[in-house]
């Protein structure tokens, strides 16, 4: 415990003339659950892919500073991004399950790892369906194409999808956006219970569910990190005046 | 409230509906008139032996064999020549290619190009494959010739059903650790391929009923044999029908042959369009399931 | 920007402050009922109690929908729990006017040696009355200093309530055993206008936390501590 997992120093980030992130450092602990909130279009999506490089893939923008993930920069030049990648897993604000089998959705990252002994890869995809409390409902259509499970059982494959090539950081783009409460409760409940093995980042919306699952709150707001401290004094006593009327909708 | 058909806003909404429902009218009147000619003239002559032999006696009698094998051939020349390439290219435009202003500007000019009428590819065959690549006149000089006319075609519509995969199979694979040919490979291709291949074969069909391209290339008026190899001349349907209801010495008495071979033609371009057509459900089956 | 939970917290504020005025009136009549042994006083200080109790519940009521339904946070969430406990101090409080009142009819009960009321507990139900009021008007204005005020206050209550327990049983009771009813009956009423004033007291940490978000109660050093 205690130990600093992610390291953001002076962080800036370009979209092309657009500064969407000024000036970030933060330190995200191993085992905790980070949450990043703050008002649409703040940087929150685009901070949070930051840390697994995935705006590589958006043209046009530049980065300065640094992002050590224990201890490495992961902005260097000679850093091999699909390792990274294999290292910081990504669950997103919509379920995007690939239209194959369920099972094939969770090998999916083994098998493009070169993973191929089949008895190996059944016990990993089962492993990883039940890290993500899916293993239960899923166990006995295996082979079912993943778009006939329920939105909230998507969201929970694409959690497996990501633990079955174990990762050490977790980022969630608002990953419950797009679920019922129900499947929303069982997904924060997940959450709550990975992080005994995993460093998670959420971003969201909902100012309740950070408040319910994290430890640690980030509040940013155009760009800039306002504020950021242990949940449970984030949401009690905010330092700063717009931490405090935007936890408590008196915002703009 | 009471519902009046004769306020301005309704007999407005009236009009409007029936003019358009006119419009359509002509359209499919159109569209009929033509089939019913097609049909009631040329069904007549299809047998089998019009199918299988070839023309004789100056082409008043007998069938449009070499001239169905030559479509075949050349369309199959055209799919080889220009599939690959276009898919190719459509992948590394929508995968790869930077967002530049070069990349707009190629792909500005493929859009541009699907629209250059036939002949001028005809004439740029000649130039190119006939004369500069001294393939003379011959049926690889035609089909690189409709591939280069299909080409933007192909490329089109693959780069259309590439982009009709979400965003999320990239970035979901992308995000697992897999490299981008991986990501591509793996969770892009076998969504797009289906459709790729539907646009390509509407190309294809529209490719195997053009003349222009043909006509200074490789076709010949008339051939007593099939063509063997690659640098011989071949007859297809297309221009066997320009001669016969154009070109030839007895023109009204080859008339019915002619309208054999435009049928023949129509429905070698309707199963095309239909294999299309099938491919696409088969398409949106797998997406839905 | 105002939002609709601002008019529930309005809401609420105005009837915490009706709490507080009933619960000041009851303060005043069962002091004046103590000093001149009024019975009919303290009858009527018994009766207002229902009231101060039924506002109690429905404070209550309202405080626990408003956690529920807008799941409040930040000041928001300190002002409602802070609410809360000051909607049962104050309740508290009349409980122990209630009490004073008692003391009253005790008295009337066993009359047949009078013990006059010690000048320092009208002192003292004039501080509790001022204590009350102080922490009510802190809370109101979100004054720091005034509830600071009242915290420093509760000392010199605690020092009367000893001189007058002192001198009911050392100048009284232990001079003329048949004062004992009378003077236990006053020297307990000293006991509950010293509670109203420790009840104060709790207010004003409350309202201290409800402002700078820090907690003060069992830390006192903690209020010359500047945020």
């Amino acid at each position: 415990m205690d130990q600093i997992k992610v390291q953001v120093k002076d962080f800036n980030f370009f979209y092309g003339q657009a500064q969407c992130l000024k000036n970030i450092s933060l330190d995200i602990m191993t085992h905790e659950v980070t949450s990043i909130i703050g008002p649409s279009g703040c940087g929150k999506s685009t901070f949070l892919r930051c840390l697994n490089r995935m705006n590589d893939l958006i043209i046009s923008t530049r980065t300065e500073g640094t992002i050590l993930i224990d201890g490495t920069n992961i902005y260097e030049k000679d850093l091999d991004v699909v390792k990274l990648r294999k290292k910081v897993g990504m669950v997103f604000q919509k379920p995007n399950p690939f239209p194959k089998s369920i099972f094939e959705n969770a090998a999916y990252g083994l098998k493009i790892n070169g993973l191929k002994d089949k008895n190996l890869l059944a016990e990993k995809v089962e492993q990883s369906l039940k890290n993500a409390a899916l293993w239960g409902e899923v166990k006995d259509r295996l082979n079912d194409n993943a778009f006939k499970l329920s939105g909230g059982q998507q969201q929970r494959l694409c959690v497996a999808r990501a633990l079955a090539i174990e990762p050490e950081v977790i980022l969630m783009d608002e990953p419950a956006s797009a679920l019922d409460p129900i499947a929303t409760a069982k997904l924060e409940e997940l959450i709550v219970h990975l992080k005994e093995r995993y460093t998670i980042v959420i971003v969201t919306h909902n100012m309740q569910q950070a408040a319910r699952i994290s430890d640690v709150t980030v509040f940013l707001m155009q760009g800039e990190l306002v504020e950021h401290g242990k949940t449970s004094e984030i949401f009690t006593r905010p330092m700063k005046k717009v931490t405090e009327e935007y936890i408590t909708g008196r915002f703009g | 409230m009471k519902y009046s058909p004769f306020s301005i806003k309704h007999l407005q909404q009236t009009f409007g509906f029936h003019f358009l429902r006119f419009c359509m009218g002509v359209v499919i009147l159109i569209l009929i008139v033509v089939f019913h000619d097609i049909f009631s003239k040329g069904f007549g002559i299809i047998s089998w032996e019009f199918l299988t032999t070839a023309p004789r006696k100056g082409m008043t009698e007998g069938g449009i064999y070499p001239a169905i094998v030559g479509t075949f051939y050349v369309t199959v020349l055209t799919t080889i020549f220009s599939v690959p390439l276009g898919m190719g290219c459509a992948i590394y435009l929508n995968e790869y290619a930077p967002d530049s202003k070069l990349t707009r500007l190629i792909r500005m000019s493929i859009r541009n190009l699907s629209g250059v009428p036939s002949i001028v590819y005809g004439l740029f065959g000649v130039a190119l494959f006939v004369e500069l690549f001294n393939l003379g006149t011959c049926l690889l000089a035609s089909g690189l010739t409709l591939g280069l006319m299909t080409l933007p075609w192909t490329i089109t519509a693959s780069e259309e059903a590439l982009k009709s995969v979400p965003r999320s199979y990239r970035e979901g694979s992308l995000a697992l650790g897999a490299t981008q040919w991986q990501s591509i490979r793996t969770n892009v291709l076998p969504y797009a391929v289906p459709g790729m291949l539907t646009g390509t074969i509407l190309g294809l069909a529209r490719a195997a009923g053009e003349t222009a391209p043909i006509l200074f290339t490789g076709a010949a008026f008339y051939l007593p044999f099939l063509p063997e190899s690659l640098s011989d001349q071949f007859m297809a349907l297309p221009y066997h029908l320009y001669i016969m209801s154009t070109q030839h010495h007895a023109i009204m008495q080859v008339r019915p042959i002619a309208y054999g071979t435009a049928l023949v033609l129509i429905v070698l371009v309707f199963l095309l369009n239909l294999s299309a057509v099938v491919l696409r459900y088969q398409l949106r089956k797998r997406y839905r399931e | 920007m105002e939002i609709h939970l601002d008019q529930e917290l309005q809401k609420l504020n105005t009837d915490l402050l009706s709490l507080a005025a009933l619960t000041e009136g009851a303060i005043h009549k069962s002091i004046e009922a103590l000093k001149a042994k009024d019975q009919q006083l303290a009858e009527e200080c018994i009766r207002d109690d229902e009231r101060i109790d039924e506002l109690e519940l429905k404070i209550e009521e309202e405080t626990i929908a408003l956690l529920a339904l807008f799941q409040p946070m930040a000041k928001d969430l300190r002002f409602i729990t802070t609410g809360m406990r000051i909607n049962s101090e104050l309740e508290r409080v009349a409980d122990l006017t209630v009490n004073i009142c008692q003391r009253v009819k005790d008295m009337a009960a066993r009359d047949k040696v009078q013990v006059a009321p010690p000048a320092d507990i009208s002192k003292l139900g004039e501080i509790a009355k001022w204590m009350v009021r102080r922490a009510i008007d802190a809370f109101v204005s979100g004054d720091e200093n005034q509830a600071k005020e009242v915290i420093l206050k509760d000392q010199e209550a605690n020092q009367l309530r000893t001189t007058i327990i002192n001198h009911l049983i050392d100048d009284i009771m232990t001079k003329d055993k048949k004062t004992v009813p009378q003077a236990t009956a006053l020297l307990l009423a000293a006991r509950d206008l010293e509670r109203i004033c420790d009840q104060a007291k709790y207010i004003a940490e409350d309202v201290i936390y409800m402002i700078q978000a820090k907690v003060v109660k069992h830390h006192p050093e903690r209020l010359s501590e500047e945020t």
